[in-house]
């Protein structure tokens, strides 16, 4: 019954979303006051209904209905509670009516944050998310149906692949969901201003605290889930060039040029064609990042099950929909004017220059991503890219964009020139250069010729950023929340290239056979391996070494790394232990039992990997600062800006 | 203006691609099992009906057989049954079963009430043999070649659309064996 009913509310919320999407598109275009006004009945009828058929599923996990295919082929009644219920994502279908639930949530706040906006811009940008929410709702219903009945049941579920079964999946597919759906926002917004055939600097001040949220979202995602990899697959590194990773990373190299770009448009009203196509340009990057992913077409450590028909109804759906966006582009961007012009030391030129390097970063990634695929479909044979291509190239265009970012942030609007901050700019660097030298060859050895570039630029970031901060604090000018989220993402961004520095140049890895009581040595530590005993979980069993960690004599810790057979699935997965000593990242995991008592290990001590997802973190906590900014909080469209401020005021 | 028809244009053509790339989509569906390709794990387990004889893969060697894995506690198993039992009728090729994780008892008196589709039962009731065979849950069943290697892995109760589409191709045209 509750299945029926999941599957009866995702058909209700398709059609909603069909008429929310005739109603915000075609209302304000045919100047029907009625349709216009309809729209947010049917956002919020669709999304009680998303909501519907999420919790239906979500039932059928916890009661381990496994008359449902979809719970019969991902859940198991040994399963605990917890995995029962992040299951629901843990495959192709349940995901995507995960991503449906959030665009759901998304499209909600839109219609609250959009109350006081112009009504028939409001009723396009909710018309626009009911275009994608009907296009991923009518996937679901044709080709990926969670719902779908087995009929005789199986008397049991095949269970969650052991890999999936970690705390990571509860928060990974969420939070990352949320940034990709996020920008669907501001392409919503960006096709609302074509529809239009307007756009001003409103426009950008209205756009930039979705655009900043969605971003910090999905930088949080694609840092847990590089945290995940890290430890729970046991492969001891934080980032893969993996086909599924840069479908999310992409999106974001775009998201983080928009959100820049966003700031050009709201202050000098200029780049506005372009800001309009970097905020298509994002969400169709995770819309093609979808389909790479869920086609088949690439193969990947996240590869779905592909089954005919779903690869070509995403592409038929993007094609539509982005080819859409784009030739509505063609049509209006034209006589988006910019207002003015800026000279060539002005902080517009440095923000162009951000935007420039940002895209070629992506579109690197992106032909590296697609190298396969055209290879592959003129029969040009397998064709494998991997970080021997993607590091490099990434390298060339990163380098110049941390080097002018501390200029960046001090150039002036306009007219140009440092402000007289040029000299402190050079104390600053000449400080980083002293540290990152100081760090490259003094606290580690060995290092090469780019580690201490890294990490003087990595200081430098920091530094520069704290210039303008400290200068507002002596002169007791209040820091408004917008340059202090900036500050604080810039000064995240400079800790990430620092702690990406070492990792990159000071790892220390071996693979050692040990016996029990002996001892290796690794990157200044050292491990005694204590012997092996048998495990036994819930659904698994296995074996734990104890090894015990010592420093110079001083005892570290003990780890126990742990070896599992999910007996379910028949797979063996490595546990490997990880523990964190002064922002260094040890990590030992178990291989394989050599005979005679000698088990293989593999030791590695990387140096301030931590701090790379510290950063991360650091970075997204700066865009949510920013986006609190009392400059987003939306007046009444009247002229009482005084009330409006005073409004705003109370709410803090 | 041209150059705004560019991204229009660009993405055209990236359509494109994508769609000549789904159609050159490496075929994940085609392996479902790492096992095809491979010899079957050798065993030798009690046979279900007398204790005291032996199943074992050695006496199997230059037969094509199936290898059905199976238990009374398994629903799907029940509903597989009478399709074993035409297939069994057929003598196209001998079913071999392994009765996993069940009671001696309860299987024997399973067989007698429903009818035995199989020449030769192994008894494995810690589900051992069944980890090396790879089995995610009954009824699993596997092609076997007279060389010993898994020609093809069926998941869930066979239908007989499964049967003439997945298995019947596979086996030589002739019976290989008579039902014996």
């Amino acid at each position: 019954m509750i299945p029926e009913l999941g599957q009866f509310a995702l058909i209700l919320a398709l059609l909603l979303a069909g008429l929310q999407a005739l109603f915000g598109i075609a209302g304000p275009a045919l100047r029907r006051d009625r349709w216009t006004a309809a729209v947010v009945p049917a956002v919020a009828g669709q999304f009680v209904m998303v909501a519907t058929a999420m919790g239906c599923l979500v039932s059928s996990f916890i009661e381990n209905d496994f008359s449902v295919r979809y719970v019969a082929e991902n859940s198991n009644s040994a399963l605990p509670l917890f995995y029962r219920i992040a299951g629901v994502w843990g495959a192709h279908s349940g995901s995507l009516l995960l991503w449906i639930f959030l665009l759901g949530c998304w499209t909600v706040a839109t219609a609250f944050g959009t109350l006081r906006l112009p009504r028939d811009f409001a009723a396009r940008v909710l018309g626009v998310l009911g275009a994608v929410s009907l296009g991923f709702l009518l996937y679901t219903v044709l080709t990926s149906n969670p719902f779908v009945r087995l009929d005789p049941p199986w008397a049991d579920g095949l269970g969650l692949n052991p890999l999936l079964q970690d705390p990571g999946l509860a928060a990974h597919p969420p939070l990352l969901y949320t940034g990709y759906v996020g920008l669907s926002v501001a392409f919503a917004f960006a096709g609302a201003a074509l529809l239009e055939g307007r756009l001003d600097r409103e426009w950008a001040r209205w756009t930039r605290p979705w655009t900043t949220a969605a971003w910090a979202f999905l930088t949080c995602g694609i840092a847990l889930g590089s945290w995940w990899a890290y430890y729970t697959l046991g492969w001891g590194g934080f980032w893969f060039w993996d086909p599924v990773e840069n479908a999310s990373f992409m999106p974001w190299l775009m998201a983080t040029a928009l959100i820049h770009s966003l700031a050009v448009t709201e202050k000098r009203g200029l780049f506005k064609s372009w800001t309009l196509l970097l905020a298509v340009l994002g969400f169709s990057l995770s819309l093609v990042g979808t389909f790479l992913v869920r086609s088949g077409v690439l193969i990947s450590v996240h590869s779905f099950v592909a089954s005919p028909g779903r690869g070509e109804f995403l592409l038929g759906f993007l094609g539509i929909m982005i080819g859409a966006a784009l030739a509505l582009y063609a049509w209006r961007a034209p006589k988006m004017q910019s207002e003015a012009g800026f000279e060539l030391t002005a902080r517009e030129s440095f923000l162009l220059f951000n935007n420039i390097l940002l895209v070629t970063a992506c579109g690197t990634v992106f032909a590296g991503e697609m190298a396969p695929i055209i290879s592959n479909a003129f029969g040009l044979g397998k064709l494998s890219v991997g970080p021997p291509y993607f590091n490099p190239t990434f390298l060339i265009s990163m380098l110049p964009l941390l080097a002018l970012l501390p200029f960046g942030i001090h150039a002036r609007w306009k007219r140009g020139g440092l402000g007289g901050r040029g000299r402190l700019l050079l104390v600053t660097l000449a400080a980083a250069a002293l540290i990152g030298c100081a760090v490259a060859f003094g606290v580690f050895t060995g290092a090469g010729v780019l580690s201490p570039v890294g990490m003087t630029l990595g200081a430098w970031i920091i530094l520069a950023s704290l210039i303008d901060p400290i200068d507002r604090l002596r002169r007791r000018i209040a820091i408004p929340r917008a340059v202090l989220g900036m500050t604080v993402a810039h000064i995240g961004l400079g800790l990430f290239v620092f702690s990406l520095t070492s990792v990159q140049a000071f790892t220390a890895e071996q693979d050692v056979a040990l016996r029990s009581g002996m001892m290796a040595r690794d990157g200044g530590y050292a491990f005694q391996f204590q012997g092996v005993k048998s495990l036994y979980g819930p659904d698994y069993s296995g074996e734990q070494a104890k090894v015990i960690v010592t420093r110079d004599g001083r005892a570290v810790t003990v780890m126990y790394p742990q070896k599992r057979n999910y007996w379910v699935q028949h797979m063996a997965i490595t546990h490997s232990a990880i523990f964190i000593n002064r922002g260094s990242n040890i990590l030992v995991a178990l291989g394989q039992d050599l005979g005679d008592g000698r088990w293989s290990f593999r030791l590695q001590v990387r140096p301030l990997v931590l701090y790379i997802w510290i950063a991360a973190l650091i970075m997204a906590g700066g865009g949510l600062i920013a986006l609190t900014d009392r400059r987003y909080r939306i007046a009444e469209p009247a002229a009482d800006q005084a009330a409006g401020a005073l409004a705003g005021g109370k709410v803090r | 203006m041209i150059r705004y028809f560019i991204p229009v244009a660009l993405f055209a053509v990236l359509v494109v691609l994508l769609a000549l790339g789904i159609h050159q989509a490496p075929r994940k569906d085609l392996v479902p099992s790492p096992l095809i390709g491979k010899p079957a794990p050798s065993f030798s387990l009690p046979s279900l009906s007398d204790p005291g004889k032996q199943v074992s893969t050695a006496a199997l060697r230059g037969h094509w057989y199936l290898f059905n894995v199976w238990g009374t506690w398994c629903v799907s198993c029940h509903i597989e049954e009478p399709e074993l039992l035409a297939i069994a009728r057929t003598g196209v090729v001998p079913l071999i079963g392994l009765d996993w994780k069940d009671s001696r008892r309860q299987a024997i008196a399973y067989l007698q009430a429903k009818g035995n589709p199989y020449q030769q039962i192994a008894f494995d009731p810690g589900g051992l043999e069944a980890i090396h065979w790879g089995v995610y849950g009954a009824p699993e069943t596997f092609l076997v070649n007279p060389q010993g290697i898994i020609v093809y892995k069926y998941i869930g109760p066979i239908t007989p659309r499964a049967w003439a589409r997945d298995f019947l191709p596979r086996l030589p045209a002739a019976p290989a064996v008579s039902g014996s």
